[in-house]
């Protein structure tokens, strides 16, 4: 059942998203608790500064993950221009890892950030379902 | 047909050029494929892979969803209010059920 | 030192030494600030999911009779307010204890012609969530009821009983241990104020039933069957145990 090829690395995964652009540091709040109590609905919120250069707009927010089962979180698109525009999910962390959103913006240019999360598990775990 | 449970927390007015959040809430499993049942067989993977919110009519925001996302999957997201008029929010899963739901602003 | 300290002084020593207990605190007390302002959060609270099926499920004529609660019992704001706070509860007819959700299957089966919800099932979660959420904010109110005593007996000596391959009792952990760290969360004092509750390591809302298995299993004991004497009789314990914190309903917790 198992896929035999390994996961694309967060590496692989942002560059995929880039479609080849650099990609650079800066520009993006990624907003991730560095510890969580359960793996199971992180908060993550992602906002784009105001600095983001006149006429330019976002078009795409892509969210990774270093050891999740899959590399890809989500990928929101913006069909409207929206100044600092901002999305926010829950997602599962499986164990501690790198959580990495990238945004790319309406002249192709991409921005990146990357938080370290450390994920506690739950003490005891049940039976499966109730 | 709407399912009962969606949360949709939005403004009922605005100021045209307001940029405005808009949060989502709605009950779904998020199966993610990778469970497996008490007799070892793999639970089936059923997500909702897909959310659109449609403003007048125009996508204005969507979401491809992985089986990252949470249970119950949350997503806020802002937009500018331009006009008055129905957000529209579209939840497909991979079963292919679609949840719908509605949200009327009033954009002065 | 003033005299006035001095007195002072000897007040906080003599109420450390006469074993004074901690203050009472709610489950939110030891949780994450990400979870606690999720559960403050009543559009993203995922538990207020399953509280707005509840609604619905109200006003649905089902059975039978084709009734739906609504039919005797009007706006459950009104008439569901402070009912989960006094509950586990003596019912007559029956000679039993009744937990909210039992309460409501009996309304099923007697006065709605339907059949009983499954334990744990969607919309027994979902109605019990919607009229325990109509005493959010109320002091939990077990009621002095002189027929509650065996009852209330056996549930504390269940909480105090060791079980299990590891040898604990809710005590153990609950009372004594409360604060302290089991593997990444803090142990709570145990007190169910917002049952049904969306627990995150669920993904979903479930009973004070499902946690104290779940806790049984835990500890490597078999668990009490849901509808169990037991665990009623633990609900009722536990209740009493924690008045008079205010209902919570739903909580989120990890």
């Amino acid at each position: 059942m198992a896929d035999a090829t390994p996961r694309p690395t967060l590496a692989e995964a942002i560059r995929k998203f880039a479609n080849g652009r650099e990609v650079q540091t800066g520009l993006l709040e990624l907003d991730v608790p560095p510890l969580v109590e359960n793996g199971n609905a992180v908060g993550v919120t992602v906002q784009i500064g105001p600095g983001i250069g006149v006429g330019l707009h976002v078009r795409r927010i892509g969210l990774f993950n270093e050891k999740n089962p899959l590399a890809e979180i989500a990928l929101f698109h913006f069909g409207m221009p929206v100044p600092s525009p901002k999305v926010a999910t829950r997602v599962r962390l499986a164990t501690t890892q790198d959580v990495t959103a990238v945004a790319e913006l309406s002249d192709g240019s991409c921005w990146e950030s990357t938080v370290h999360v450390i994920v506690t598990l739950a003490a005891c775990i049940e039976d499966l379902g109730p | 047909m709407s399912g009962a449970r969606v949360l949709i927390n939005a403004p009922a007015t605005a100021v045209a050029g307001e940029v405005i959040e808009i949060r989502t809430l709605i009950a779904h499993v998020m199966e993610t494929g990778h469970r497996m049942g008490a007799q070892g067989e793999v639970i089936p993977r059923n997500i909702i892979n897909r959310f659109a919110c449609r403003y007048d009519g125009a996508e204005v925001f969507t979401a491809d969803l992985f089986p990252a996302i949470a249970a119950n999957p949350f997503i806020a997201f802002t937009v500018v209010a331009t006009r008055s008029g129905t957000l529209a929010f579209e939840w497909t899963d991979d079963q292919g059920t679609i949840e719908t739901a509605a949200h009327s602003l009033i954009v002065t | 030192m003033s005299g006035r300290l001095a007195a002072l002084a000897a007040l906080c020593f003599a109420a450390q030494t006469s074993g004074a207990e901690p203050a009472k605190l709610s489950g939110l007390a030891f949780v994450s600030q990400q979870t606690r302002a999720l559960q403050a959060d009543d559009t993203g609270n995922p538990g207020m999911l399953w509280v707005l099926e509840g609604e619905q499920l109200w006003s649905a004529r089902t059975g039978t009779a084709a009734k739906a609660c609504a039919d005797c019992h009007g706006a459950a704001p009104q008439s569901m307010r402070g009912v989960a706070a006094r509950y586990p509860a003596f019912d007559a007819s029956e000679r039993r204890l009744l937990n909210l959700e039992a309460r409501i299957d009996q309304c099923r089966t007697l006065r709605q012609g339907a059949p009983a919800f499954t334990p744990e099932s969607r919309e027994l979660l979902a109605l019990a969530s919607f009229v325990a959420h109509q005493s959010r904010g109320l002091p939990i109110a077990p009621p002095r009821d002189p027929r509650l005593a065996p009852f209330l007996a056996s549930g504390a000596r269940l909480f105090r009983q060791r079980r299990g391959q590891l040898d604990l009792s809710c005590h153990d952990c609950h009372d004594q241990r409360a604060g302290q760290k089991l593997a990444g969360n803090l142990i709570p004092q145990a007190h169910p104020t917002g049952y049904p509750l969306y627990r995150l390591e669920w993904q979903a809302v479930g009973s004070l039933q499902r946690r104290l298995r779940g806790c049984m299993t835990g500890v490597r004991a078999r668990a009490f069957d849901y509808g169990s004497p037991e665990l009623i009789d633990l609900e009722l314990f536990l209740m009493s145990r924690a008045a008079p914190l205010p209902m919570e309903t739903p909580a989120v917790r990890p």
